[in-house]
């Protein structure tokens, strides 16, 4: 089973994430800031990030940079989830590296399409 | 003026029913069990815009006068426009890699035409742009037509308009392909000009069609045929089947089959999922033609 980090300082926004990726028949895991995210992803890298914008202690692009230059034996697929919906910082978010970007709100149809297009399911 | 004597499906009562035989008669649909359930959320746009109480207030107006407008809005409701970006990515990803390339090889003319017939608000039509100009320079010196029909004026006007909910560009859309192709437009996204100029979207009746002209290399038919009974299955597979010359590929639904409707068209040897067109002289019942795999 793939297994997806949901990177959110929202507790509601992890819940929802996680019933929606479970249903998808992926396990997740959770983290509340980049750093969190961080730690995880070296001690166990998942297979896909879900990862918000606006965080504490280290925010999503922040994550992103610290991940690029990490040592892990395979680098996840990034999905940018994130009430920051303009285009410049769709295109920030790709030129960071991010595979894909969901703006929320976000449904499972929304999910399971952007999963999809990253080869995750 | 809406008359109530269209045959439609028996478990629907009263003005569910006349609402019925006014969707079967305008577009050939005939109304599901799924669809006549959802009736009421469906209309209530319709019911709240022109001051009705509710559904019997609606078929009272409309069996009362003549009022085309209404009879348009209340159709179009009734209609299923649901679609999306890429639907069934897998088929897309076979006209990448397998249908263009193939077309690419046959038509020395340097021609490309490609009809999505039952385009609903377009994201189909769009989605075969946007894989077309992502391999543009293989389509150097190429003449393209895409056209796109639906019998929804509303749907129409609003895939003409290559506007795009947050939502609508999230299910299927790369997050590439939206930076590339779409552009902001208030909370909303439009494709871009070098989409939009791609496609000619008409309002067209599959039963009395005008906009269709030629034959086309490519035809999408998804999802459209299962609404219709196997009469006007047929008829519009003739339809298509006037519009197609020998080795045209027909797509339709997941789901969706030919088997045992017609011979102008078989499975695909190699397209999953796809139809050929035959030439008239060598097509057996398609029941006897290979099996798509």
């Amino acid at each position: 089973m793939k297994n997806c980090l949901v990177v959110d300082d929202s507790k509601v926004i992890r819940k929802v994430a996680r019933h929606i990726l479970e249903s998808l028949d992926l396990s997740v895991s959770e983290a509340v800031d980049g750093q969190d995210a961080l730690s995880q992803c070296q001690a166990s890298p998942p297979d896909v990030v879900l990862l918000d914008w606006n965080m504490p202690v280290m925010s999503g692009m922040e994550f992103l940079q610290a991940l690029s230059s990490a040592r892990m034996a395979a680098r996840p697929k990034i999905i940018f989830c994130t009430t920051e919906n303009g285009i410049s910082h769709i295109k920030a978010a790709v030129e960071a590296g991010a595979d894909e970007y969901v703006m929320k709100p976000f449904d499972r149809e929304t999910l399971e399409s952007k999963l999809s297009i990253v080869g995750v399911i | 003026m809406v008359r109530s004597s269209v045959e439609t499906d028996s478990a629907l009562e009263g003005a569910a029913r006349i609402l019925a035989g006014l969707l079967e008669s305008r577009t050939g649909q005939a109304l599901t069990e799924a669809r006549a359930w959802r009736m009421e959320t469906a209309l209530r746009p319709v019911l709240r815009q022109h001051g009705l109480a509710d559904i019997d207030a609606l078929v009272s107006r409309l069996t009362r006068k003549g009022d085309a407008a209404l009879e348009q809005a209340v159709v179009d409701a009734l209609l299923n426009n649901e679609s999306s970006f890429f639907r069934d990515f897998q088929i897309f990803d076979m006209i990448q890699r397998q249908v263009l390339p193939h077309i690419r090889t046959q038509r020395k003319d340097r021609v490309l035409r490609i009809w999505s017939a039952g385009c609903s608000t377009g994201q189909e039509a769009y989605s075969l742009a946007i894989l077309l100009r992502n391999k543009w320079p293989e389509w150097a010196g190429w003449r393209i037509e895409i056209l796109a029909t639906d019998i929804s004026a509303h749907a129409v006007d609003q895939a003409r308009s290559g506007i795009f909910s947050q939502m609508d560009v999230q299910r299927g859309l790369a997050v590439g392909d939206l930076i590339k192709w779409f552009e902001p437009h208030g909370d909303n996204w439009q494709a871009n000009s070098h989409l939009r100029r791609m496609i000619d979207f008409r309002q067209d009746n599959l039963f009395d069609p005008t906009a269709p002209a030629g034959t086309y290399d490519l035809i999408l038919c998804r999802n459209v045929l299962l609404y219709f009974n196997r009469e006007r299955r047929q008829a519009v597979l003739n339809l298509i089947a006037r519009h197609s010359h020998e080795g045209s590929i027909l797509l339709m639904g997941a789901g969706e089959t030919l088997i045992g409707q017609g011979e102008e068209f078989v499975a695909h040897a190699e397209f999953r999922g796809g139809y050929v067109r035959q030439s008239p002289a060598s097509a057996p019942p398609l029941g006897l033609a290979r099996r798509a795999f």
